[in-house]
């Protein structure tokens, strides 16, 4: 359930990248997530319309990319797939390896509409 | 994950990287910026506000955490009685409601500053930074953050502390490194705690916790404790006194530590200098 604060810190940096960037609204915004970043992503989804109400990112298309649990082996050098609870090497079985990716909680990319002069949207 | 030096370019993110920079247009004329910037990142520069506090006063922050009912604070009760007059301990009690754990701490007669979180199921750095100025933190060896009794939320939360160490009590499976592996993922060191009821919970096997937690690639040393009638906690003792001694050596060099979850990225960071502040302690 922490998801809601979380959603609440990435419409925070969203209100602050469009103001840096002079953005009329975002429009699409891709958040990254690693099945081990603690983060659910559909309680993530289902927050965002709450946390995003009345904000210039309200209307943005939310995409949520997982990305695959990898590990390098500080043993026998070898990069292999991965789970959750099952992170050792998956050539050697070492227990020493090192997480490549999996545990993202990145906010990726942010696409967004400028206003021109006459306010116009665009 | 920092977001400073780079170590959030992943294998899995490195394509959003744009040759002409970070700003480009998309194909039906909108713009697009790429941030790879960590979701707390406002959570994080709090918490490494909090950890410059620390530091500078040469205070060892430990974060504990673990389920409900585990034992966290009649361990740090019996850790007072025995370390009282050794150490300057101060505690950061954190639940939902109630200043109950911070009365039991106080008792002990040492300082103790009860965060009520109301709904909210972790602390945050913001909170840490509030009941830090509550403290005198120039007369405190050590901090334990006692944080909300929950295997989930907690882990996602730097708070500034230097360690995370997470207790799992023999009440509980021994499985419950492989339920949670984001938790223990996190554990700089985990503690097996309420083990003088092993005679009689027989089913849990404190080897059994041990693989579960290697699976997790994990080397946090594991040790047994149990707080209460048949008192046994040196062991843990020992490591508190061996993490106060490497605080003070990292505060005169002016190096810091980040707690174990922090790892990965650092090894992402390509080409990086890895500075030697996340040694795992190696217990004889």
């Amino acid at each position: 359930m922490h998801e809601l604060s979380v959603c609440q810190a990435l419409v925070q940096q969203l209100k602050d990248i469009a103001v840096r960037e002079d953005a009329a609204r975002i429009t699409r915004v891709v958040v990254q997530i690693g099945p081990l970043s603690g983060v659910e992503a559909q309680l993530l989804r289902h927050a965002y319309p709450v946390a995003s109400a009345g904000t210039v990112a309200d209307t943005a298309e939310l995409i949520l990319e997982s990305l695959p649990i990898r590990v390098r082996c500080e043993s026998c050098g070898a990069e292999s797939d991965a789970s959750t609870n099952r992170l050792v090497c998956g050539v050697c079985g070492d227990y020493h390896t090192q997480m490549l990716s999996g545990d993202e909680l990145l906010l990726a990319q942010v696409e967004f509409e400028r206003a021109d002069e006459s306010g116009t949207v665009h | 994950m920092c977001d400073t030096c780079g170590c959030n370019i992943t294998p899995g993110n490195r394509h959003l990287l744009q040759p002409n920079g970070r700003l480009e247009k998309t194909p039906d004329g909108r713009e697009a910026i790429t941030v790879l910037k960590g979701l707390l990142s406002e959570n994080d520069r709090q918490a490494e506000h909090n950890r410059t506090h620390f530091d500078r006063h040469g205070v060892l922050a430990i974060n504990l955490m673990s389920s409900p009912g585990s034992g966290k604070t009649a361990l740090l009760e019996a850790t007072i009685e025995a370390l009282g007059n050794e150490l300057r301990i101060a505690v950061v009690e954190g639940d939902l409601e109630t200043e109950n754990d911070a009365e039991r701490i106080r008792a002990k007669g040492v300082p103790a500053i009860q965060i009520a979180t109301g709904t909210a199921c972790h602390l945050d750095a913001h909170m840490v930074h509030d009941a830090l100025h509550q403290l005198d933190l120039d007369n405190i060896d050590i901090l334990f953050i006692e944080n909300v009794g929950n295997l989930v939320c907690p882990a996602s939360f730097d708070l500034g502390h230097h360690r995370n160490v997470t207790l799992l009590s023999v009440t509980e499976g021994d499985d419950k490194p492989a339920k949670y592996p984001v938790m223990f993922r996190a554990a700089d060191l985990m503690l097996i705690s309420k083990t003088d009821l092993l005679a009689v919970l027989d089913d849990f096997d404190p080897a059994a916790a041990e693989r579960h937690l290697r699976n997790l690639a994990s080397r946090a040393p594991v040790l047994q404790v149990a707080a209460r009638k048949q008192r046994a906690i040196d062991p843990w003792l020992d490591w508190l006194r061996m993490e106060v001694a490497a605080q003070r050596e990292r505060v005169a060099h002016d190096e810091t530590l980040r707690p174990a979850v922090q790892l990965d990225g650092q090894h992402l960071h390509v080409g990086a200098k890895l500075r030697p502040l996340h040694n795992f302690v190696r217990l004889p």
